[in-house]
């Protein structure tokens, strides 16, 4: 039995059947990442003498007893390295502390294995902004894993993780895992503490899983979410156990289609793929019903405008005072910030530090950022107006399957566009799941779509259930459109 | 409304941009501002600005030590780019 292929679900039965311990499962991760990962670039590290240790003393009757979970590289994980794919702290930091997730994930028994590759701090849609190594997507190494991440989800993919964590701002878990062909959940905001996650859009980030299974998807939600003392922006409300609602029946569900978002731009295949997927859903006797979000066009300025704004801040203290990158030889203290900042920080950082900056600068604060706050409310309220029609909420994750890498690149409003579906969560504050529903064939070569479903504030229950209703009654790899 | 000068505001951001770089950063962000004036469009009189997406206010705590969260002093000097007697040695701030 090869370890790396299963699921969290199914590796917790072999432990408790004697067939595999949790040092083969750490062994036999580390054999693959050493045959596969150097040409996908999902890995920017991994300590196996730590995780062998920790297998050795592992406790399988735990929930997550000895299962290898992937870290995405910007949560801290107490003496490991977190770069987050930037050369300001690629080599020159090693965390001095557990995330909350990970010190959650400890006590569920799980073993943090592996620093995946993302966009530098998270901002981007493709991977490509990874200041430390390219990364690719498994199904064709031509294309981008999706971002920002792309290495958690590749890794999945890859079956050179288990599981992973991912973190997702404007659609960061959904989006690249929708590439892949795994399981991404973004949390309600607040579900999941963010003490130890190294911030970008702190209005917007959520920690989340990338799975193989909606089941696996609710293992690891119901281990990390919950109330911390230590995130004042976490909500003190009881975490469900989510298992117990997967149980295949969907009659009675409502389900909203907003028009907006099968609207022009969408890929033929992929419309097909997610029409065909709601169909099923309504075969198992879901309620479909067409649904407006009238401020959807509005999204992507917003969310372009608050999180770099936010960025802007919350980077500024990368200033080679405490750690990270600091230039050579500074005539004084201005030019010390300033070359270690532009020696440290990749294009699409600089972008959008230099955005950020601007829109909250004098003069522009209102016009900009007030404004896309005030318009941020209009799209609240036009998730709060569907929520009270419908449960769960449908449409495609990206408007096209995974693109080629270096196609978008010279173009930053085109990247922009492939989050136009996943943001308006982000703005929101409600929970999303991405789910693998078919593949498309583009230019010969068969790629993973996503379902999105989209839950009220805490109403991850309902898109869990959804998702796995779905996941039970197809088998998505044998649907090709 | 938008006359982005990234020479300017680059110098806030205490970032050395190159010259290059300011030129890119010039066109690409112009576009993308363009893109942005949408917003104005958009209807908001007598609407309350969003901060965050779920609100929670006044989050208070006993102002006192938090023994899980304290770092040694070795700890939080562990990452220092430079140090001296246990300090962070930073670049000279006083004639």
């Amino acid at each position: 039995m090869d370890p790396c292929k299963l699921t969290i679900s199914q590796l917790r039965t072999a432990y408790k059947a004697g067939e595999l311990t949790p040092k083969d499962a750490v062994q036999s991760l580390a054999a693959a990442i050493e045959a596969k990962d150097g040409d996908l670039g999902g890995y920017l590290s991994h300590d196996l003498d730590s995780a062998l240790a920790e297998a050795e003393t592992a406790d399988p009757s735990l929930p997550l007893g000895g299962v290898p979970i992937a870290i995405k590289d910007l949560i801290n994980v107490k003496g490991q390295p977190c770069s987050c794919a930037s050369k300001i702290l690629a080599g020159k930091y090693t965390s001095p502390y557990d995330a909350t997730v990970i010190t959650r994930l400890r006590e569920a028994g799980a073993i943090p294995f592996g620093r995946t590759n993302m966009d530098e701090f998270a901002m981007g849609s493709s991977n490509e902004n990874s200041g430390i190594q390219p990364a690719k997507n498994p199904w064709d190494p031509t294309r981008i894993p999706g971002g920002s991440s792309g290495g958690s989800a590749l890794v999945v993919a890859a079956d050179t993780a288990i599981a992973a964590l991912g973190s997702d701002t404007g659609g960061s878990i959904r989006q690249p895992a929708s590439h892949c062909g795994c399981v991404g959940l973004k949390p309600t905001y607040g579900r999941v503490s963010r003490y130890g996650l190294v911030a970008f859009a702190s209005s917007l980030d959520q920690i989340g899983p990338i799975t193989k299974t909606v089941k696996d998807s609710a293992l690891l939600l119901r281990a990390i979410a919950g109330h911390d003392r230590f995130d004042s922006t976490s909500v003190n409300q009881e975490v469900p156990n989510y298992l117990s609602g997967l149980t295949g029946d969907v009659k009675g569900l409502k389900i909203g289609l907003p028009k907006e978002y099968f609207a022009e731009g969408l890929d033929a295949g992929v419309r097909q793929a997610v029409e065909k997927a709601i169909a099923q859903l309504e075969a198992a006797g879901a309620e479909t019903v067409e649904i407006s979000l009238p401020h959807t066009e509005y999204a992507l300025a917003v969310y372009y405008i608050i999180a770099p704004a936010e960025a802007s801040a919350n980077l500024a203290r990368f200033d080679g005072v405490r750690y990270g990158h600091r230039a050579e030889n500074p005539t004084d203290l201005l030019d010390h910030y300033r070359r270690s900042r532009e020696e440290g920080f990749g294009d699409e950082v600089k972008r959008r530090i230099i955005l950020g900056t601007y829109v909250l600068s004098s003069g522009y604060h209102d016009a900009y950022y007030v404004q896309a706050q005030k318009v941020r409310t209009r799209i609240r309220e036009d998730f709060t107006e569907a929520f009270k029609k419908v449960d769960v909420i449908a449409s495609p994750v990206c408007p096209t399957p995974a693109f080629k890498i270096g196609d978008r690149s010279d173009d930053p409003l085109q990247m922009y566009l492939a989050d136009i579906y996943t943001l308006a969560a982000n703005l929101s504050g409600v929970c999303g799941i991405s789910v693998p529903c078919g593949l498309v064939n583009t230019e010969g070569t068969p790629l993973p779509v996503g379902l999105q479903l989209l839950g009220k504030a805490f109403g991850e229950g309902d898109i869990l259930r959804a998702a796995h209703a779905y996941e039970q009654a197809v088998n998505w790899r044998d649907l090709i459109y | 409304m938008s006359d982005l000068n990234v020479r300017y505001v680059a110098e806030l951001a205490r970032l050395q941009l190159t010259e290059e770089e300011i030129e890119k950063y010039q066109s690409q962000l112009g576009q993308i501002l363009d893109h942005m004036e949408k917003l104005q469009e958009v209807d908001v009189s007598g609407i309350q600005a969003t901060a965050h997406a779920n609100p929670v206010y006044d989050v208070m705590r006993e102002d006192a030590v938090e023994p899980d969260r304290r770092l040694s002093q070795e700890e939080a000097l562990s990452n220092a780019p430079q140090r001296s007697h246990d300090q962070f040695r930073v670049t000279k701030i006083v004639e």
